[in-house]
């Protein structure tokens, strides 16, 4: 299954949005055009080596995630290898960190992310209202070029559980629910990276950062 | 910084006499009056800085449907901010094809107290964040109640209503809030019949008593008149979300100077 939008302005890149059977891709879609890219929506891994971008979108549950991008799971981690950019969105970053609290961590039934960006994915705390759902401020931890332009912004997070790299550099930015977590992160080599939050649903601040995101394509 | 709390508009969304998509603005659920383009009004609204847009179908007919699916995907095409989509959800196929034209979460009423497998059903599918559960609550003196809460000194409980406040169901709105929570609401939407287009201010004591009784996050709606009453939601009752429709489709007061007044009075805002 492919369907290819046009752009609405002169593209900037060629980016593939993961169909993997959840959640509305349609403002993704949107906000990536107005960003600049030509956007394919597939689930066809031949696709995913000629983009100049690929985009991992979700909403839902952990387990469900990974288990209907399992097919795909090979292709991703390709794409990964090849240094093309990489994007998670929400679910789609949490799943690139090894395991989530929501999914078994270990044990026979344990589910296991694509761990592209080692790590754990674990749930607020206990008497906190979850999900943490609302616009929230994002603080810029270091340089990476899918954050210039948003310091200090407010983003649109819906989500009860935080990605907890294992490594404290592959955290990129942070924001503050009652304690200070990670709302974006990526791996060494900056080509595979993540947001907690929806940028395609956080106004002009999301649409800079796919603006960013399409820029780090065209360069790629 | 912290989470802020969130601005909400309301459009109802009728069809006028052509059968396109028109906005109405009532008082106590009656009374409707013509108050312009959908579509115009999220971009309007987006720009004066709305941190999300709840659309109401309240046609209640097949064809409102369709209409009300296309307007979804003119304003998730235009507007990037949520949007949730209530009016008439019965079903999970309903709310399927509301998130497939473009909204992030879908506000359920009658087809949720009708059949409560349905928050069950819905939250596993598309997950919890995305089932909003919306409560269309009555004052009630006299027993029958649950729950019970003083209000201008007398004893009063909230009985869920149906068909805007026109039937009542005699389920305590605290006990529904608590059994929407565990099947997986991400949400609750909480309206007032005693307070609706009235704008004199939220039911305070109602929305003060659902935030009490649940952990997920409150949106409270119905008797915003000024940003004063939206402070007040806030800060007395706790609500995450203000929601209001007349202030801002009549233009008594935009959405930056709601945010404004709340920003002045240490309330966080995004703005």
């Amino acid at each position: 299954m492919s369907t290819a939008s046009s752009p609405q302005a002169q593209s900037l890149a060629s980016v593939v949005v993961v169909d993997y059977g959840l959640g509305n891709l349609r403002s993704v879609t949107r906000g990536l055009e107005r960003a600049g890219a030509d956007v394919e929506i597939t689930d066809d891994p031949a696709a995913f080596a000629t983009a100049d971008g690929v985009v991992l979108p979700g909403v839902g549950a952990f387990r469900e995630g990974v288990e209907n991008a399992d097919p795909l799971r090979e292709d991703l981690l390709e794409v990964a290898e090849s240094g093309t950019p990489l994007f998670g969105i929400c679910l789609g970053m949490q799943m690139l960190l090894t395991t989530s609290e929501e999914g078994d961590t270990d044990g026979e039934s344990a589910v296991q992310g694509l761990d592209l960006i080692p790590g754990t994915n674990v749930r607020f705390a206990e008497g906190q209202k979850v999900p943490h759902m609302g616009w929230n401020e994002l603080h810029v931890q270091r340089e990476h070029p899918l954050v210039d332009g948003v310091d200090g912004n407010y983003a649109y997070f819906v989500h009860s559980y935080y990605a907890a790299p294992d490594d404290e550099h592959a955290t990129v930015a942070t924001t503050d629910y009652e304690r200070e977590f990670p709302s974006i992160v990526a791996n060494e080599a900056g080509t595979v990276f993540g947001t907690q939050f929806h940028p395609e649903k956080s106004g002009e601040t999301g649409l800079q950062i796919l603006r960013n995101f399409v820029e780090i394509c065209a360069d790629a | 910084m912290v989470l802020t709390k969130r601005v909400i508009p309301c459009i109802d969304v009728d069809l006028d006499e052509d059968g396109n998509p028109a906005v109405y603005t009532g008082v106590n659920f009656e009374d409707l009056q013509y108050t312009g383009d959908p579509v115009e009004m999220a971009k309007a609204y987006n720009e004066s800085g709305a941190d999300e847009f709840v659309f109401l179908d309240i046609t209640a007919s097949a064809e409102g449907r369709e209409t009300m699916l296309d307007v979804v995907e003119r304003v998730a095409d235009e507007v990037f901010i949520p949007l949730t989509v209530g009016g008439g959800i019965r079903t999970t196929a309903d709310i399927k094809e509301t998130l497939r034209a473009g909204a992030d979460k879908v506000s359920i009423t009658t087809g949720a107290l009708e059949r409560p497998e349905l928050i069950t059903e819905g939250a596993r599918a598309f997950g919890n964040q995305c089932i909003v559960i919306s409560v269309d609550a009555r004052r009630r003196f006299d027993e029958g109640g649950e729950h019970y809460v003083e209000v201008d000194g007398e004893s009063c409980w909230f009985e869920c209503t149906k068909k805007g406040g026109r039937e009542g169901t005699g389920i305590d709105v605290l006990e529904w809030a608590a059994e929407a929570e565990s099947r997986g609401a991400g949400e609750l939407f909480v309206n007032s019949i005693d307070k609706d287009g009235t704008k004199d201010g939220y039911d305070l004591a109602l929305t003060e008593a659902v935030c009490d009784t649940v952990d997920t996050p409150v949106i409270a709606s119905s008797g915003c008149g000024s940003p004063e009453d939206m402070y007040d939601v806030f800060t007395e009752a706790g609500a995450d979300a203000g929601l209001a429709a007349s202030i801002f489709h009549f233009d008594e007061y935009s959405i930056a100077e709601t945010k404004a007044y709340l920003d002045e009075h240490g309330v966080p805002v995004r703005i």
